[in-house]
């Protein structure tokens, strides 16, 4: 019996043995689903035969990305070792404790975040913004800008409807005032037999949507979120005269110029809407570019890429988005989570990331010579970047996220009130969320 | 020997339980097997209750692991902000709205349709299968084909509409704005829970007796008057009980909706439950979302009380 027991103990302490070893060599990373989600599995498989790790995976639809890993996070759960979360989540994730501080391993490792590109620094790794407190690794750029059907514009017939129409020639909009133009000019009208309609833009009320094409649109108006004097201080910004004017316009160019029925449409929409030939320009993220230019129906040179124009008074702006890869403090593989961000920053990595179709954020990738015409978008994702201005990365940013989605679709969407009046609600809420924040 | 059926009774009946197990008493047997369920209860329902009740005065967020928590002040705080904001009141009506309308809906067109397949007919219970099977399926499958159904440019909705009225199909959208979002999701409710309330009526009515009638007949009462009388009467506490289901059902609709429009546009589908989640686990403001839950259930507890004292009335009529 003795001699069972101890056999039965001896099983037991392999079995755990090896699952403890088996976990040291496995990590999984968690993302949202999408394609660049997919080429980082490809990509991973170098990690895998270099470290001997195998690499796990869990992605999550955007719609309820935030929801599903928020709570991972919150919960203290186990499931993810690395996390590619959104932008403005990393104060929450700082703040809350949920990430692992990056700056004495980038240290010891001799990673340098001047080395990648100012604005994505900023907008994925630091907490407070503006401080060297870093706590991702930029791992995919992102940013609003728009795509036109490039072969519609290049027509001779639909040239000249346009120049006897506006009495210029039909370029690629340089200002929102133009792009309203071109998208009146495309809304019903027949091309090939069908009607289209002229741009897709961000209407999505559940999650972050509108608010994301709004603001991109607003920043270029004169929208700001508070007082660079004063943080916090949102009157008079949130809520200027500029800011009014681009919420103005927003509803506008959804009043006249979208695809009748797009009510609630984000990224998956607006993809769906533009390479099934339905409208002439579609605002969204840089991630769907590489898509585009392999499709059927609108690749091959048949789309260009634009940054998003400029407002009334020549500012130009774009919404970003993209996240950093983080360290999960909760991970119970520290030294491999830390490897992989180590492999993932190396040049050669990052190189092979852009062309596999990943937005790299590395300087030595996106200002290499031959990175402008590598791909049809190249230039344009690289002007964007330039430009970006992101949302809230409070803790409480998915509070202010809410209360922006409510004002902006009702006065947008619903039609009810006014810009001002939706301005002034949110500020209103917004200050609510500060000061039960402690921050007003 | 003969023994007289009270003896054979006493010796077929078996000796007290409770002396076969060492002594307990019958009482106490009783409460062995019933305090596992107790217990599930007490730790599944009524410790969150209380602990609801408890967080529903602090500022707790579920999301701020290292704040500490603490009480509002004043103490009432969560519960006056909730019931002193115009969007909360605004988000009950819209709640309001669409329980009274799908409830209507669903009596009517449930009892019609019990009152036709009551009758004998070729086919009848393939027809009654037929019918009952939109409240088969799952909410989150009837808010996505749904969404189709209602797309302006490919949805067979707006192509009916045009078909009977000439307005454009593309010229209006059933889940954007306009005001038709809130009546769009009390047709999908309508369609998919109208069987359910069909069904129950079918019960009320099989459960008359039909020798009620033939009185009825012989006292020389007309249809409508038997209608009135005997069917009606006889079928109300079946039809109150429905209301009933479809009214809790109702109050924390969520999915089916959340799918259909998210809430929108702007808040015009906004029920009390996608807000409650929505300052729950997205704002996460625990301690107010609480208070929240608390005045919902305080809320639809008190209806339901009163319904159900008025149902127990209707029955003992």
């Amino acid at each position: 019996m003795k001699r069972m027991t101890l056999a039965a103990s001896a099983a037991t302490a392999l079995i755990w043995a090896t699952q403890a070893s088996a976990q040291d060599k496995e990590l999984t990373l968690c993302w949202a689903a999408w394609d660049p989600a997919n080429a980082l599995v490809e990509l991973s498989k170098d990690f895998e035969a270099q470290s001997g790790t195998k690499m796990n995976f869990e992605f999550v639809p955007w719609p309820n990305f935030a929801d599903r890993m928020l709570n991972e996070l919150n919960s203290g759960g186990q499931l993810c070792d690395l996390m590619i979360g959104d932008s403005q989540w990393i104060g929450g994730a700082a703040e809350n404790g949920w990430y692992v501080k990056l700056n004495d391993f980038f240290d010891k490792e001799g990673i340098s975040m001047d080395a990648f590109v100012p604005a994505t620094v900023t907008g994925y790794s630091e907490w407070p913004k503006g401080t060297p407190n870093y706590w991702s690794l930029p791992a995919f750029g992102d940013v609003v800008g728009w795509t036109y059907r490039k072969d519609w514009f290049e027509r001779p017939e639909i040239q000249t409807a346009f120049k006897e129409k506006y009495g210029r020639d039909l370029t690629p909009p340089a200002t929102f005032a133009e792009l309203k133009d071109v998208a009146e000019f495309f809304q019903g009208r027949d091309i090939d037999g069908k009607t289209v309609y002229g741009a897709s833009i961000y209407t999505e009320r559940g999650s972050e949507g509108i608010t994301m094409g709004a603001m991109d649109v607003l920043h270029s108006f004169g929208f700001k979120y508070d007082n660079p004097e004063k943080p916090y201080d949102m009157e008079g910004f949130v809520n200027s005269d500029g800011a009014i004017a681009g919420l103005e316009f927003y509803k506008s160019l959804y009043d006249c110029c979208v695809a009748p029925g797009t009510s609630n449409t984000y990224m998956g929409e607006g993809i769906d809407a533009y390479k099934s030939g339905q409208v002439a320009m579609q605002m969204n993220f840089a991630f769907t570019w590489p898509g585009f230019e392999v499709d059927p129906n609108v690749g091959g040179g048949k789309t260009g890429y634009l940054v998003n124009p400029k407002g009334p008074n020549g500012e130009q702006y774009a919404q970003l988005g993209g996240q950093g890869i983080s360290v999960v403090a909760n991970t119970d593989n520290m030294d491999g989570a830390l490897a992989y961000v180590k492999w993932f920053a190396q040049q050669d990595v990052q190189q092979k990331w852009w062309s596999m179709g990943g937005f790299s954020c590395l300087k030595a990738v996106v200002e290499d010579p031959s990175f402008a015409t590598s791909q049809p978008y190249a230039q344009t994702f690289l002007d964007s970047m330039a430009i970006v201005k992101d949302f809230w990365a409070e803790p409480s940013y998915a509070s202010l996220l809410q209360a922006s989605q409510a004002r902006v679709h009702d006065y947008v969407v619903a039609g009810n009130g006014t810009a001002k009046e939706a301005l002034d609600g949110m500020i209103a809420d917004w200050t609510e969320v500060f000061m039960d924040d402690g921050k007003l | 020997m003969v023994t007289s059926p009270i003896d054979r009774l006493a010796r077929a009946t078996p000796p007290s339980l409770a002396r076969k197990v060492r002594g307990l008493s019958d009482r106490t047997i009783a409460w062995i097997f019933v305090a596992p369920t107790i217990l599930l209860l007490l730790a599944i329902n009524i410790f969150p209750l209380i602990w609801t009740v408890y967080l529903s005065f602090t500022n707790y967020a579920a999301n701020k692991p290292n704040r500490e928590i603490e009480w509002v002040e004043p103490i009432y705080r969560n519960y006056a902000r909730i019931l002193t904001d115009e969007g909360t009141w605004s988000n009950m009506q819209t709640t309001a709205h669409f329980l009274i309308w799908t409830i209507i809906l669903q009596v009517i067109i449930g009892f019609t349709l019990a009152w036709l397949i009551n009758r004998k007919f070729k086919g009848n219970d393939l027809l009654t299968t037929l019918l009952v099977v939109p409240m088969m399926l799952s909410p989150a499958v009837v808010g996505n084909f749904w969404t189709f159904l209602y797309q302006p440019q490919i949805g067979v909705v707006n192509y009916i509409v045009e078909f009977f009225t000439g307005i454009p199909a593309a010229s209006f959208s059933m889940l954007g704005p306009g005001g038709l979002a809130p009546w769009s999701i009390i047709i999908v409710d309508t369609w998919m829970w109208t069987p359910f309330v069909m069904l129950i009526c079918l019960a009320g009515l099989r459960s008359i007796p039909d020798y009620i009638y033939e009185a009825a007949e012989v006292d020389r009462a007309s249809k409508w008057r038997q209608f009135w009388t005997i069917t009606v009467p006889m079928v109300l506490p079946f039809l109150m009980l429905a209301v009933l289901f479809r009214g809790i059902e109702n109050f924390k609709m969520f999915d089916m909706v959340n799918l259909l429009t998210g809430g929108g546009p702007g808040d015009e589908t906004l029920l009390t439950s996608i807000d409650l989640k929505r300052e729950a686990f997205e704002k996460w403001r625990t301690g107010y979302s609480s208070a929240y839950a608390i005045i919902l259930f305080v809320t639809v507890f008190g209806l339901a009380s009163i319904y159900v004292k008025a149902l127990n009335k209707v029955k003992e009529r």
